[in-house]
């Protein structure tokens, strides 16, 4: 289907950042209404350290609501869910998130690729997938399951990224639909907000 | 259909064809992970579609072997969570003193890191000669590593830095020795255990335990299997018995969460009521 002439409806956002993740993540999320219409999951590289330490600086910073995803987590709109330090959060159905300990993919834990293409299997071509700065190419499998299966890949334009790895990696490996500078993603997403559909492509 | 709908319709038949062939039900461990390590297995194998297991698996024992352990992860390591065996050792160890002798459950004990360490910790409380400790997996190769007590020695430096920051009152090395290229823990911390294979799915009550220890299993099971396997630990501890669970598991809204009252709420330690 065409989402140019067709504008699908979004359900959900997914996120995965590595290098410099916490100054992108602070562009970004804030730009994000208290009552956002559609729940966020996010993917960020970290040490194995800290006991939600992110998710409350981050929810300090934000209007959405910002959480560390845990067990049987149920997923709501108007929330950010962060994956725990050492820890893969994939969506296991349209209504609950999941995590595992399985080995790391590509060296980490979690992995952006697990995350990616388990909400791909669930939300299809109502799926917007965003990867930004990274030292790494996580994420650009996942990609590839998003766009497959008819989702929305943006990516932060390599030039605004503090590590343009990942973001080059991703526009390597699929043809994304947005190639975005990192002020910009923010108020994309937040354009999201209520219309519930894709916005009109740039 | 879809190819996701697909997808789901063929992991059914995997799992219905290792159900119904072999005993082994994973219908409500958490699709999303069950597909990822089934997804792999099929690549790994040089199939095409996740429904081409299912001819091989009817007849080949190898391959579900292969299967199996696929479906039982067993990452682990020694004192993971050094936090954890610090809070057990101040706010559980004062409590088992009370008891003239003691049964302790690890279940899904997977390659047995977990439950050296315990006995380890046990030893140095001076309570491990009244203690009879039982270790179950239902995953069989690992239950044989875990008897053996041989590790990689590369993995030792990781375990001791743990070991130290749980709060250990020894050095790591009092409990084992080093062998070639890697370490076998003293005989002794296995001298009161009791290896099994027991599954949580299908398996039964372990009667009368004063402690439970299950980390890091019941996060790859849907609710239903959840609450299901945490009845089944309540049913086996003994009155004012003790539930350790992983660092994301949690009895809250579970269906025994007002038969346990809450030890530990950051590291999961909760106490039969
Ligand atoms: C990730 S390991 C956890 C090891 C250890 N408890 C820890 O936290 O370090 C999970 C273990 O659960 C075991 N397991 C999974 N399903 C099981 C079942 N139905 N019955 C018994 N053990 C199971 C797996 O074989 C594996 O060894």
């Amino acid at each position: 289907m065409d989402s140019k002439t067709n504008p699908r409806t979004i359900r959900a956002i997914v996120m995965g950042v590595s290098a410099g993740g916490l100054h992108a993540l602070q562009q970004i999320l804030p730009h994000l209404p208290a009552d956002f219409s559609l729940p966020v999951m996010v993917v960020q590289h970290r040490a194995a350290v800290g006991h939600g330490f992110l998710a409350d600086y981050l929810n300090g910073k934000c209007a959405i609501a910002v959480k560390e995803a845990s067990i049987n987590e149920p997923l709501h709109a108007g929330c950010v869910y962060l994956a725990p330090a050492d820890y893969h959060l994939l969506v296991e159905n349209a209504e609950t998130l999941a995590l595992s300990i399985d080995p790391p993919v590509h060296y980490a834990r979690p992995a952006i690729d697990v995350l990616f293409e388990s909400a791909a299997d669930i939300f299809r071509e109502n799926l917007i997938a965003v990867v930004l700065t990274g030292a790494n190419s996580d994420g650009s499998h996942g990609a590839m399951r998003v766009k497959e299966l008819g989702g929305v890949v943006i990516v932060q334009d390599p030039a605004t990224a503090e590590v343009a790895t990942m973001p080059a990696a991703t526009l390597r490996a699929v043809s994304v639909d947005h190639i975005l500078p990192l002020e910009e993603i923010g108020p994309y997403l937040a354009g999201l907000h209520g219309s519930t559909h894709e916005p009109a492509s740039s | 259909m879809s190819e996701p709908d697909l997808e789901d319709l063929e992991i059914d038949l995997v799992l219905e064809a290792l159900l119904r062939r072999y005993g082994y039900d994973f219908r409500h461990y958490t699709r999303a992970t069950l597909k990822r390590r089934l997804e792999k297995r099929c690549q790994a194998a040089g199939l095409v579609h996740l429904s081409d297991m299912v001819p091989i698996l009817l007849r080949d024992r190898d391959f579900v072997d292969l299967l199996l352990r696929d479906m039982s992860v067993v990452v682990t390591e020694m004192f993971r969570d050094p936090d954890f065996f610090r809070e057990l050792r101040s706010k559980v160890v004062p409590q088992l003193r009370t008891w003239p002798y003691l049964k302790v459950w690890h279940a899904g004990c997977a390659t047995g890191e977990e439950l050296y360490s315990m006995a380890i910790l046990l030893t140095e409380e001076g309570l491990y000669e009244r203690s009879r400790l039982y270790a179950t997996d239902f995953n069989s190769q690992a239950l044989a590593t875990a008897r053996e007590g041989i590790y990689p020695l590369d993995r030792v430096e990781k375990f001791a830095r743990n070991y130290r920051q749980s709060g250990g009152m020894a050095s790591f090395s009092d409990y084992s020795m080093a062998r070639y290229r890697s370490v076998m823990l003293k005989p002794e911390l296995r001298k009161r255990v009791t290896f099994a294979t027991h599954n949580l799915v299908t398996d039964g009550v372990f009667g009368d335990m004063n402690l439970i220890v299950c980390r890091n299993v019941l996060i790859y099971f849907d609710k239903v299997l959840q609450n299901r396997v945490l009845e089944l630990f309540r049913d086996s501890l003994c009155h004012l018995g003790f539930l350790c669970l992983g660092n994301k598991e949690t009895l809250e809204f579970s269906s025994v969460a007002a038969d346990f009252e809450v030890i530990d709420r950051e590291q999961r330690i909760y106490r039969k009521r």
